[in-house]
C-alpha cells in the first residue's frame, strides 16, 4: 500500500467509529424513517391500510441483520451503537473486497 | 432513498433491473478500457466509502431522516464509470445484507442512486469547473456537483414512487404500492434534499475534493483525464 491508500484506510476506519452519529442524532432530534421507506406496520398507521401488493412484497426476503443491527428490540444505546460499528465493519468490508475483485477481475493490463 | 420492498409494481421494478444491468455492463467496458492497474484498490476504497457515508443519518427535526451517498465524490474522483460499479456493490450488500432497500427494488436503487447519480455529478462538476484550475472555482463545482446531483436523484425516486398509483390499484381504486401520487412525493422528496440533506452531500464532496486538490491533485479523474485541460 503506498502513502494514499494507507491515509484513506485510516481515514475510513475513524469513520467507521464515528458511525453511531448516525443514529445519535436522529434520537435527539426525534426523527423517524427516511421519507417513503416505512414498514407495511407505519404506513397503516399513516394511510390507515395496507396497499395488497406492498403487503404481499414486504415479506418477500429477510435480511440477516435489519436495521443493521443484532436485535431492533434491545434499547441500550451502548448496544446500539456497537452493533451499527459492527454492521459498518462488516458492510465496509464486503464492498471493499467485492469492489475490489471485480475491478481485478475486469482491469487487466 | 433506499427504496423498500413492495413500494414499487413490477412493471417499474423489472425495466429498472434492466436499466441497471445495462449501464453496468457499459461501466464494465468503459472501466476496462480507460483505468489503470492502479486504481483497483481505490474502487474498493470508493465502494466502502459510500457505505460508511450513507449510515450517518441526518435528521429533520421532529421529521425524517436522510443522508448523503458519496456518489459526487467517486464520480469525480475515479470518473462515472467506476463510480456505477463501487456505488452499486454498497447498495446490493445494504440490501442483501442489512435490508436497506428491497430485494425487488435493487434495480431501482442502483439504478437512481450509482448511475443517474454519479452521471449527473460528473457533468455538473464539469460544467460549473469550465477547465478552471482556480482551487475556488473546483471547490465550488464540487460542492454543487454534491448538492445538485442529490437532489435530482431524490426527485427520481419520487417520481418513480409517485407514479405507482397511477399505474396499479386494486378493483376498488386503492393504490397497490406507494400509496402516494406524484404530487405527495414529490414536494417531500425534493423539499428535504434541497435544505438539508443535498447541502450535507454538497459540503462533504467540497471537503473530500479540497484535500485532493492539495495532496492529491493528479489523481482527480475529472480534472486529469486526457490531459490537465479536459
Amino acid at each position: 500500500m503506498n502513502k494514499t491508500q494507507k491515509k484513506i484506510i485510516v481515514f475510513l476506519v475513524i469513520l467507521l467509529f464515528l458511525t453511531p452519529i448516525g443514529i445519535f442524532l436522529p434520537m435527539v432530534f426525534n426523527a423517524g424513517d427516511a421519507w417513503g421507506e416505512w414498514s407495511a406496520e407505519t404506513v397503516e398507521t399513516l394511510i390507515g391500510y395496507v396497499p395488497q401488493g406492498l403487503q404481499k412484497y414486504s415479506e418477500i426476503y429477510q435480511a440477516p441483520m435489519p436495521d443493521y443491527t443484532l436485535n431492533t428490540e434491545d434499547s441500550h444505546i451502548e448496544k446500539q451503537s456497537l452493533f451499527y460499528i459492527l454492521s459498518g465493519i462488516i458492510g465496509a468490508t464486503l464492498s471493499l473486497v467485492i469492489t475490489w475483485l471485480i475491478s481485478k477481475s475486469i482491469i487487466r493490463k | 432513498m433506499h427504496i423498500p420492498d413492495g413500494y414499487l409494481g413490477h412493471e417499474t421494478y423489472i425495466p429498472l433491473i434492466g436499466i441497471f444491468v445495462g449501464s453496468a455492463a457499459i461501466a464494465v467496458l468503459k472501466v476496462k478500457k480507460e483505468l489503470p492497474v492502479k486504481n483497483i484498490p481505490y474502487l474498493g476504497m470508493a465502494s466502502a466509502f459510500s457505505f460508511i457515508i450513507m449510515m450517518f443519518n441526518i435528521p429533520i427535526p421532529g421529521g425524517t431522516t436522510g443522508h448523503a451517498v458519496g456518489g459526487a465524490i467517486v464520480a469525480i474522483l475515479l470518473g462515472p464509470w467506476s463510480a456505477m460499479i463501487a456505488i452499486s456493490v454498497a447498495l446490493i450488500i445494504q440490501a442483501l445484507i442489512f435490508g436497506d432497500g428491497g430485494i425487488t427494488a435493487i434495480g431501482a436503487n442502483c439504478f437512481n442512486m450509482a448511475v443517474f447519480m454519479p452521471v449527473v455529478a460528473y457533468y455538473t462538476f464539469k460544467a460549473i469547473r469550465m477547465k478552471s484550475l482556480m482551487n475556488n472555482r473546483i471547490i465550488l463545482a464540487a460542492f454543487f456537483s454534491g448538492y445538485i446531483s442529490l437532489v435530482l436523484t431524490a426527485i427520481l425516486t419520487a417520481i418513480e414512487l409517485g407514479l405507482q398509483p397511477l399505474i396499479s390499484t386494486t378493483a376498488d381504486g386503492r393504490p397497490l404500492y406507494c400509496p402516494y401520487d406524484l404530487s405527495i412525493t414529490i414536494p417531500a422528496m425534493a423539499i428535504e434534499h434541497l435544505l438539508l440533506f443535498g447541502i450535507a452531500e454538497g459540503l462533504v464532496t467540497a471537503i473530500v475534493i479540497k484535500y485532493f486538490l492539495k495532496n492529491d491533485f493528479n489523481s482527480i479523474y475529472a480534472i486529469n483525464k486526457g490531459g490537465i485541460n479536459e
